[in-house]
């Protein structure tokens, strides 16, 4: 069970939070100029990576915020929690 | 001293002045305290205590602890009744009840011995290659192999005891008691950390309980009681005996399941059985340890062939003679100590039997100043006795096999030892990677991965002192990392005796072939032997998983404590690499087996999931009404009169409030307050309708979709003040919305300021409907006109009901007049129970979820989740309408433009009105338009809701087909598996067509 | 040809101790080019050689498999197979694959034990009951067995459940399929190994994908830790690790990797003679021939590619499990473990061409991958062979996602598995 630090409430179980997958997926600006092709990226595709992920979580049993998560997805290893806003590190 | 046949006159650490009775296969026994059953049956000279689980061959017991996989037994009866715990854990208690399993009739006389005599038509993996033929038989062979297989018996009434879960936090966590946990624990405990010390066992001290070694000038088990007495007045230190370390995942979290009350007589009935620690420790030290290795030789599986260092345990620990005449046979010097401890309490031992060319050293000389032979390279090449040893086979060895004439030694017991195996289940567990150790021929820990140390015998340090230091280090280290700063004083020193590690052999050579005659067992438990693992690796199944999934090698109840390693070495000889590259399987939580009912603790039956109820639930259970699930909430279902059944009452009900007044407990429904500058921006996003010009104190409905254009919740909305909403929800999506909502706010628009607050809880909400809803409400309030002018449909005021302050919404889900009134939850009861006395006069009618759904199908109004399943656009419930096409983007537009989802013929939502009036559609009913005799057919959708509708007079349906809106007066079919039912498409609206009675 | 698997076999052998079994397969040196390479040594990239060797008559065919042959899902599902899917693309796929089960181990003559013992369904609220009988009456009309009962009927079925009226969730009723059931998962690998060996088909083990190989849209071969091997078609399967093929091969694919958790209970006799699955409780369980409690529940919520779950997730599973069956409780859990299943938005799988000519990709099974292996690889070997989907497949390609032709099994799956 992972240890997450929350960056409003410190760390606690993984219990508490609610993961929102992949992080810094803008939502297009210009839904009606792009192509069926583009919007399915957006709603769809996935990096999904072995190694480090950027993903979004929420501490949803606490403080309800959102925010971001640096995670290996092989060891599990939690590089970074960081804001919502904050650049990739 | 009674009949305890094989109780030494004096030693152990039991408690001689308790005698305990209890029962074996329904004879009669004593043991003492602090016995487990397995000594105890070994104290009265029973070996005999289970048959295997393949061959039904007769075993003993092989070990003293956890890692036993033979002496499997069904311990009680009743609804208390355990299966496969092993007897060598089992503490005994007055009045035990133990019981052989496996076997019919009898455990002396097994029928499914029988598989024994044939055992060379049952090689691994034999039901692969046969019971193909007649080719529909597999489920008949099945139901024998089935009932042949399987070992205890699981109770047949619930379980009656109660199981509990916590948490804990600590700086340092050592698993494990003997030398090296001891040690940690005190250092770390002396430097001042949070400690935990863990240990399966019930008393603390390992190995030291049954060692003869020195440690600070006292005997072994005194300075236990003394390092106990330290940990025990130190006020951070929690002390678990009985408590299996089984798990180790991410994030230094681990698993440790106590045996609270499972070992006693009579347990104090606020005590739970088992207990779940779920800890997390800022450090960890594994001192778990090393399972002595049993050789591999010709019938090594009889009872009364035991590990040698069991035979110390019994011995030393617990008093007991195992047997009178022993024969050892070791590869190497540490298991001398065995022969010596059983000579030392007056048992008798044949002969050593070496596997080792030469041997010499100062165990050499101690067995034979005891005058005991030492046999140096011989081996035992075949065992004899039929319930219990009674003899063994040695020749000398030679050229990787055996010559010269055989030599036939008598005896009751046999000793074995191939070594030592470190236990790096944990270490394994928590991704360390295991690295081979030469010398010792094992696997021991390499790379850690997680916060943790690795101490004593499961890094291969077998002595006692290094186990003493290493552990002193670890537990000093782990506590400075924790961050404390105390003096973690020093190491305990010690005298004895060191380890010296020796090749090993894979398998003892015999006379014969291997498989030819006799069998090399590797995994006891499940019947795997040497020449099961050579059938497998001549078969191709060459890594060590397929090994083990094909021969069942290391999948016992023992997960192959004991097995494992010979497996290994047996594969990798014959593959002729060395076992590093051969590898090993994968170690999986649990350590040992855990009862499913300590992960379940508490949390089941009323505690499975919170039951939520509105405030008006005490008034429903009192009128009788049966509630429904919906989502956590219990709903009032109907409200039966005398000698009415569902269908009576709804009709009843659906009829009252039409041509009176009903009303309806709504309170569940999801509430979200919304307030701030960008609120109405918020809800043009997430509705598909424009909300820009809602005025204040008007209310509007609105359809929430995903970003893939399906509807996912809809309610109504209702405009409080200038930047301020409330929202409604579905009952079940309530949660799911808010967080929605949320998701959007902080993720994507933080810059909008939005203050979204669940106030589902806070109001309680009862509907009135019907014509005479606006007489009855204007009884009640003085403050609030209810005139159609002042208090127009889809509009909010607020005043006071029957005193109470309440918000008052004219929004309808009958289409009939309606108010919804809400009011802070603590009055939801007052206010239903001042509508009631009120409504008297005017027959007024409670109804439940079943007529509200009735109703509200009867104006063909949807349910998010019935009329929708998560594929359904609003242009797909004909609700175009509710689609913008002014306002700018919103959650799901884009979607709505993709080739599939703008189709003009996808599936619509249509009513269905059946060619019989009187015959109810099913809901679910799949949908034809063109009847086959038999399936397949090509269907079209399926009914999504369907009532006998007593307004209307007839039944109603509604449905979602394809192409439905272009199938208007079309006759379909509704296929059921006894039946097939008619009906004709038409518009979804069967009542009230023109929308009058909405004003009442 | 290979000796025959039979009882006679069986007996001759036991007369030469056993010592002449020849092995199962080969361990052959890859050869520079095949016709195609299938990457992924598990039930369906077996499946697919086997049957593009059997239907399509291609047998110049490798498949590599970086590990050990079934060691992905194969060998770590909880082996429940049914075909009583909602939507008829699922459900006529899933149908095909359940006829083929039903004669599979005469077929690659080596037993994989397909006991079809009935697979129920529990409903425990009114939601629940109307998407029951809105699947069963699909299954009917689409020809798939499939029935509803009654709480009484389903008492009757299982005895030991708890189907007491006030139980949290309480059983209203049920749909079973009795041609439903369970296989021995290991042994699916084992025998397509063993009649795709047979067939001339050369099974590369401890050989990974490093690289495809693709030149002008077009795809050469791919890059392995044994060396470049030639290929004029490349079909991908393999479960967990789908995302990092399409992203060697320049894709980007709509699925994310998230553990799967299954457990065993101590073996005991028999006391479960079906199979049961509830959303409400989320678990779904089984009794092995061996006598272990097999179990499962959904993912875990966030992705991963470790092969190991979060224990959270095991503790929600027993506390369904004792609420369904209080007499399981004084067992105990022998063993966890975790799979890594390759997920789709719509809980459907992609059995698909790629923009690239010669890739094919079969995957995103989700949770129900094992119950789909025949089907999967008949349909994925015809698609290899033909350069286009078969009409049970046709549906599942990665276009979909793109026109909104989405197969969204989560509706009335509930627990998708």
């Amino acid at each position: 069970m992972l240890l997450i630090d929350c960056p409003y409430c410190g760390p606690r179980a993984e219990l508490e939070f609610s993961c929102g997958g992949e992080a810094h997926i803008a939502r297009p600006l210009n839904t009606e100029a792009i192509s069926d092709a583009e919007w399915a990226d957006y709603l769809f595709m996935r990096k999904n990576p072995k190694g480090t992920q950027y993903e979004r979580w929420n501490h949803a049993r606490g403080c309800r915020r959102w925010f971001n998560v640096a995670r290996d997805t092989v060891t599990h290893k939690i590089y970074k929690v960081y804001k919502m806003g904050e650049p990739k590190p | 001293m009674s009949n305890q046949t094989h109780r030494a006159a004096q030693g152990g650490i039991v408690d001689r002045s308790r005698t305990i009775g209890f029962t074996f296969d329904g004879k009669r026994y004593e043991g003492h305290a602090g016995d487990t059953l397995a000594s105890a049956l070994l104290a009265n000279g029973v070996h005999l205590v289970g048959r295997s689980f393949k061959y039904h061959r007769p075993r003993g017991i092989l070990t003293a602890g956890s890692e036993e996989p033979n002496a499997l037994i069904q311990l009680g009866d009743g609804p208390k009744t355990e299966p496969n715990l092993r007897a060598t854990q089992i503490e005994l208690f007055d009045g035990l009840v133990a019981s052989s399993q496996n076997r019919w009739p009898s455990l002396n006389f097994d029928i499914g011995s029988i598989n024994n005599l044939l055992s060379r038509y049952f090689p691994a993996g034999f039901y692969y290659k046969t019971f193909m033929w007649p080719p529909s038989f597999w489920m008949k062979y099945e139901y024998f192999t089935r009932r042949a297989a399987g070992l205890g018996k699981a109770p047949e009434a619930p379980d009656p005891d109660r199981y509990s879960k916590t948490f804990a936090h600590c700086d340092v966590l050592v698993v494990g008691a003997g030398p090296a946990g001891l040690a940690a624990a005190l250092a770390a405990g002396r430097a001042g950390a949070r400690v935990i010390l863990a240990d399966e066992q019930p008393q603390l001290g390992g190995s030291l309980l049954a060692s003869t070694d020195q440690i600070e000038g006292k005997s072994a088990d005194e300075w236990v009681v003394d390092a106990l007495a330290e940990l025990g007045r130190m006020a951070d230190v929690r002390l678990l005996p009985r408590t299996n370390a089984f798990g180790y995942y991410d994030h230094n979290y681990l698993t440790l399941m106590e045996r609270v009350t499972s070992h006693l007589a009579s347990p104090a009935s606020h005590l739970p059985r088992q207990r779940l620690w779920r800890v997390r420790a800022k450090q960890v030290v594994l001192a778990t340890g090393a399972i002595e290795r049993p050789l591999v030789f010709a019938d090594n599986d009889r009872p009364g062939i035991m590990l040698a260092n069991a035979v110390s345990t019994y011995v030393r620990r617990y008093g007991v003679l195992p047997g009178r005449r022993a024969v050892l046979l070791t590869n190497n010097d540490g298991a001398y100590r065995a022969a010596l401890d059983l000579a030392e309490a007056g048992g008798t031992v044949a002969a050593i039997v070496d596997l080792r060319p030469e041997v010499s050293g100062p165990m050499v000389d101690a067995v034979r100043a005891k005058g005991i032979e030492v046999l140096a390279n011989h081996a035992i090449t075949g065992t004899s006795g039929k319930l219990r040893v009674d003899g063994v086979t040695v020749m000398q060895l030679a050229r990787g096999g055996v010559f010269g004439e055989p030599r036939s030694l008598s005896c009751d017991l046999v000793l074995h030892s191939g070594g030592w195996t470190p236990s790096v289940h944990l270490f394994s567990q928590s991704r360390g990677k295991l690295k081979w150790d030469d010398a010792l021929s094992a696997f021991v820990p390499g790379v850690a991965a997680q916060v943790q140390r690795s101490a004593g015998g499961c890094c291969g340090n077998l002595s006692l002192g290094d186990c003493l230091d290493d552990g002193h280090s670890a537990g000093a280290e782990a506590a400075r990392d924790a961050g404390v700063s105390g003096d973690a004083g020093r190491a305990a020193s010690a005298l004895g005796g060191d380890f010296i590690p020796a090749p090993p052999v894979w398998i003892v050579p015999s006379d014969k072939p291997v498989g030819h005659n006799g069998k090399h067992f590797v995994d006891f438990q499940n019947d795997v032997t040497a020449a099961d693992v050579l059938l497998a690796n001549r078969e191709g199944y060459r890594s060590v998983e397929h090994l083990k999934r094909y021969t069942t090698m290391g999948m016992g109840t023992d997960q192959g404590k004991t097995s494992n390693i010979n497996a290994l070495g047996i594969l990798a000889e014959a593959q002729s690499r060395p076992v590093p590259e051969v590898g090993h399987t994968t170690f999986r939580p649990p350590y040992t087996p855990v009862t499913i009912g300590t992960f379940s603790g508490d949390d089941h039956g009323d505690l499975l999931e919170p039951v939520r109820r509105t405030a008006i639930h005490h008034w429903h259970e009192g009128a009788n009404a049966p509630f429904e699930n919906v989502g956590q909430w219990h709903r009032a279902w109907y409200y039966p009169k005398a000698g009415e059944d569902m269908h009576a009452a709804v009709n009843r009900e659906a009829r009252a409030m039409r041509t009176s007044v009903g009303i309806v407990d709504a309170s569940t429904l999801g509430k979200i307050d919304i307030q701030g500058p960008d609120a109405a921006k918020l809800l043009n996003f997430v509705y598909t309708n424009a909300w820009s010009k809602l005025d204040i104190g008007r209310s509007r409905y609105g359809l929430m979709c995903g970003e893939d254009g399906m509807v996912f919740d809809d309610g109504v909305t209702t405009r409080l003040g200038e930047h301020h909403y409330l929202m409604t929800t579905t009952t079940g999506n309530a949660a799911r919305v808010l967080g929605w909502l949320e998701n959007w706010l902080q993720c994507e628009y933080p810059d909008w300021k939005v203050y979204c607050t669940s106030v589902t809880e806070q109001w309680a909400t009862v509907a009135i409907n019907g014509p005479m809803a606006r007489r009855l409400l204007g009884e009640l309030t003085s403050d609030i006109p209810l005139d159609n002018e002042s208090f127009p449909f889809m509009s909010m005021r607020e005043g006071s009901v029957a005193g109470i302050p309440a918000r008052v919404f004219r929004i309808s889900f009958t289409g009939d007049l309606s108010f919804e009134v809400n009011v802070p939850s603590s009055y939801g009861h007052a206010l239903w129970t001042a509508l009631m006395a009120a409504g008297e006069k005017y027959q007024i009618t409670p109804y439940g979820t079943e007529t509200m759904h009735v109703l509200r199908a009867e104006k063909g109004f949807i349910i998010v989740g019935q009329e929708t399943d998560g594929s359904t656009t609003p242009q797909d419930l004909g609700m175009n309408w509710i689609v913008s096409k002014q306002k700018g983007d919103f959650i799901g537009k884009r979607s709505y433009a993709r080739p599939d989802t703008a189709r003009g013929d996808r599936k619509h939502l249509v009513g269905l009105l059946t060619e019989n009036a009187s015959e109810v559609l099913p809901e679910g009913g799949q949908i034809v338009a063109e009847l086959k005799d038999k399936p397949p057919m090509v269907m079209l959708g399926h009914v999504t809701s369907s009532y006998f509708s007593p307004n209307v007079g007839r039944s109603i349906a509604m449905a979602v087909i394809k192409n439905g809106r272009n199938r208007m007066g079309d006759t379909i079919f509704v296929p059921l598996a006894d039946r097939t039912i008619r009906a004709k498409v038409v518009e979804p609206k069967f009542f009230d067509l023109e929308g009058t009675r909405i004003d009442g | 040809m290979k000796a025959r698997y039979s009882i006679f076999s069986l007996a001759r052998n036991a007369r030469n101790y056993h010592e002449n079994w020849t092995e199962a397969w080969r361990s052959p040196q890859p050869k520079a080019e095949y016709d195609v390479v299938i990457v992924g040594g598990g039930g369906h990239g077996l499946a697919t050689a086997y049957y593009l060797a059997k239907e399509h008559g291609i047998t110049n065919v490798a498949v590599i498999e970086k590990g050990w042959l079934g060691g992905g899902n194969t060998g770590r599902n909880t082996t429940v197979v049914r075909s009583n899917y909602l939507w008829d693309e699922s459900a006529h796929l899933y149908e095909h694959s359940m006829k083929l089960w039903e004669g599979l181990s005469q077929d690659l003559n080596f037993n994989v034990m397909f006991s079809q013992r009935g697979l129920l369904s529990l409903g425990h609220n009114q939601h629940e009951m109307r998407e029951i009988h809105r699947r069963v009456n699909s299954n009917r009309l689409n020809g798939i067995d499939s029935e509803i009962l009654g709480a009484e009927q389903v008492k009757e079925f299982c005895p030991i459940l708890d189907t007491r009226p006030n139980a949290r969730h309480p059983v209203l009723g049920a749909s079973l399929q009795r041609r439903g059931g369970v296989a021995r998962h290991d042994a699916v690998a084992w025998g397509y190994a063993r009649a795709a060996d047979d067939r001339g088909i050369d099974i590369i083990q401890n050989c990974e994908v490093t690289g495809v190989r693709i030149e002008q849209g077009r795809v050469l071969g791919v890059e392995t830790t044994k060396g470049f091997i030639g290929a004029k078609k490349v079909g991908c399967v393999a479960a967990g690790h789908s995302s990092v093929l399409a992203t060697m091969a320049g894709l980007r694919f709509p699925i994310e990797s998230h553990p799967l958790q299954a457990l065993v209970s101590e073996p005991i006799k028999p006391v479960l003679h079906t199979v049961i699955m509830s959303s409400a409780v989320h678990v779904y369980v089984s009794q092995s021939d061996k006598g272990e409690l097999v179990m499962g529940a959904g993912i875990d919520s966030y992705n991963s590619y470790a092969q190991t779950g979060s224990p959270p997730v095991v503790e929600n599973l027993l506390n369904a499990l004792v609420e369904l069956f209080p007499i399981f409780s004084r067992l105990r859990v022998l063993r966890t473990w975790g799979g890594i299943v390759d997920v789709c938005p719509d809980a459907s799988p992609i059995v698909s061409k790629t923009p690239i000519q010669g890739l094919y990709f079969n995957c995103g099974w989700g949770t129900g991958g094992f119950k789909a292996t025949p089907g999967s690889g008949w349909v994925f070997a015809y698609t290899l062979a033909q350069d286009r989907p078969h009409k049970l497949n046709e549906s599942f390609a990665l276009d979909r996602f793109i026109n909104g032709y989405l197969i969204d099994e989560h509706g009335a799956a509930g627990v998708a598995h």
